[in-house]
């Protein structure tokens, strides 16, 4: 079983901007929480602050008994922490294998794990050789996924997968988080597609403002719809 | 089949083969005006071997910008100190350059310019670690350091040689022309564009094939990335700084010897020529280097030729043409 995930009062500035304002939840070992808020609640930093992109101004990030919170990026990864941003990051003008063999820091690429990768992602397959960023958007994020996914993690972060995906990849991507969770991975993901997070997610974590107003069960938030209007608002209703 | 076989049949990357291509429609259009064979030849070979020593050392300063981004204008500093370091090994060994022997006429002049790579790799290193990384991140504090440094090691060059021009006489091996037809090239130049382009293969192949050529590759474009996936950014960082310093160096080496001469200020004649270079060529792109070399080469010497007043331009003329035509250079770099 890999390692839980704790946060207490984890506070972020950019600039003159003080974005995370004391954020509190725990991610529990081995289960998927989602992280759900506005835009602009602070779900990006909070992935980024604990992936050490961004450093903590104040607080505490641990992963299992191992403090995060002053570990550069690297040092974070190399803990087994796997992260998939927003913005996909692939490398444009790496091929899709080159990419993939940059996620495989440890070793060289494991043909039993590619072949499940694969499973999930076949258009990684077709394209193997070809310069990632010929890649459609969709095709885009299933290599950033791929990649953050090509060696065993201790713990995963994802940020917004399902953005601008049709919904045959959604399905696609939604196997394979559940696949990935069933590994025992704990998976801490930011996404705004609220069928996704229903169908996804163990626990929930809501975030307004720069800080934690929510904490509970994904399935107790998803039957209650006065709940989600109250702490999602607007957000939810368009992304149903 | 394994599943990292499988794509083995399937599309690969290509290559859009027109800008690399530039240097030879220019010497196409070029050879009416010359006339005469066996000048175009010569001039081509010359600029062919100019347009090598260029890019040795533009090559650094390119991944050093594109990968760091750091606006090193002390790259010129290892320019001369590579010169002079090529002295270090030829001055106490005159005998070996001036022998009938081509064996040891190869051996003090591959002495030389390793000692020039790896002395200004290692200078390149304390550069780095004084320099440039307190700097890291601030554009405008970077050209004003590292142009700081550079004026601190042209000044050092100066106590340690003395003002007064080094004479660096070539090995004998290397004197004199290979007549071609009726055309002389300078035994020389052919030797400074075979190292050239041991050097761009070398390069090429490194990152190509190696998981640290993937790195720097990565690196130029999204260096946060990189480091998020594990990796020790800023040891690359370091890596890849004293790989620059000593391209720069090596070309430095390669400089003197065919000016037969060193001097100081042999590093900011050639720092302008490399920024040009790698604006020409697409920033962090060494394959864009390599071409936009041997472009701004020919065409200075094909201008030289038809047109003498023209050339002192003609560096600059080239790259407003070719940002006109492409405007990040000739193989521009994602995220660049």
């Amino acid at each position: 079983m890999s390692a839980a995930l704790s946060l207490v009062d984890v506070h972020t500035h950019i600039g003159r901007y003080h974005i995370l304002q004391g954020v509190d939840f725990d991610a529990p070992a081995g289960k998927t929480t989602m992280l759900l808020g506005r835009n602009g609640a602070g779900k990006t930093t909070t992935l980024r602050t604990i992936m050490g992109l961004w450093r903590a101004s104040a607080g505490r990030i641990a992963l299992g008994p191992t403090p995060l919170q002053s570990l550069a990026a690297s040092d974070v990864a190399r803990l087994g922490v796997g992260y998939a941003p927003e913005t996909m990051a692939v490398f444009s003008d790496l091929s899709v294998k080159e990419n993939l063999v940059l996620g495989a820091r440890v070793g060289p690429l494991d043909d039993a794990r590619l072949a499940w990768i694969f499973g999930f992602f076949p258009a990684l397959r077709k394209f193997w050789l070809s310069r990632a960023g010929a890649l459609s958007g969709g095709q885009k994020q299933m290599l950033s996924i791929a990649r953050a996914i090509v060696e065993p993690r201790e713990l995963l972060l994802i940020d917004e997968p399902t953005k601008g995906l049709s919904p045959a990849i959604v399905g696609s991507l939604i196997a394979c988080l559940n696949e990935i969770k069933a590994t025992g991975v704990t998976i801490l993901l930011v996404e705004q597609n609220f069928r996704v997070a229903r169908e996804v997610g163990d626990e929930v974590r809501v975030m307004d403002n720069g800080r934690v107003v929510y904490r509970g069960k994904m399935a107790a938030l998803a039957a209650d719809e006065a709940l989600q209007n109250r702490l999602l608002g607007l957000s939810l209703d368009s992304h149903q | 089949m394994s599943a990292v076989d499988a794509g083995g049949a399937l599309p690969r990357r290509s290559m859009e083969i027109l800008p690399a291509l530039t240097p030879v429609v220019v010497a196409l259009v070029a050879a009416p005006f010359i006339g005469s064979l066996s000048t175009f030849v010569t001039l081509t070979a010359a600029g062919l071997a100019m347009g090598m020593m260029i890019f040795t050392m533009a090559s650094g300063l390119t991944l050093v910008f594109g990968m760091m981004d750091v606006l090193n204008f002390g790259h010129g500093a290892f320019i001369a100190l590579g010169a002079y370091a090529a002295t270090l090994v030829l001055l106490p060994l005159a005998n070996w350059s001036s022998a009938d022997s081509v064996s040891l006429n190869l051996a003090v002049f591959l002495l030389a310019v390793i000692v020039a790579a790896l002395m200004c790799g290692v200078f390149g290193w304390v550069f780095e670690r004084l320099i440039v990384k307190p700097v890291y991140g601030q554009h405008l504090k970077q050209i004003l350091a590292t142009i700081g440094g550079s004026i601190i090691a042209e000044q050092l060059l100066y106590a340690l040689f003395g003002p007064a021009q080094i004479p660096l006489a070539l090995p004998k091996t290397f004197e004199g022309s290979l007549i071609v037809g009726e055309a002389a090239i300078e035994k020389y130049r052919v030797l400074a564009t075979l190292v050239g382009l041991v050097v761009f293969a070398g390069e090429m192949l490194i990152l190509n094939r190696t998981k640290i050529g993937l790195l720097i590759r990565a690196g130029v474009e999204n260096r946060e990335m990189v480091e998020a996936l594990g990796y020790r950014v800023d040891r690359l960082f370091v890596g890849v700084f004293m790989a620059g310093s000593a391209l720069a160096g090596l070309g430095g080496a390669m400089m003197a010897f065919y000016r037969g001469q060193v001097h100081a200020t042999i590093g900011g004649e050639f720092l302008v020529l490399c920024f040009i270079v790698i604006i020409i060529g697409g920033l962090g792109s060494v394959g864009g280097s390599f071409v936009a070399s041997i472009l701004v080469a020919l065409i200075a010497n094909y201008a030289g030729f038809l047109a003498p007043k023209l050339a002192l331009v003609s560096n600059i003329l080239a790259m407003v043409a070719v940002l006109l035509w492409r405007p990040r250079g000739l193989y521009p770099v994602s995220g660049r």
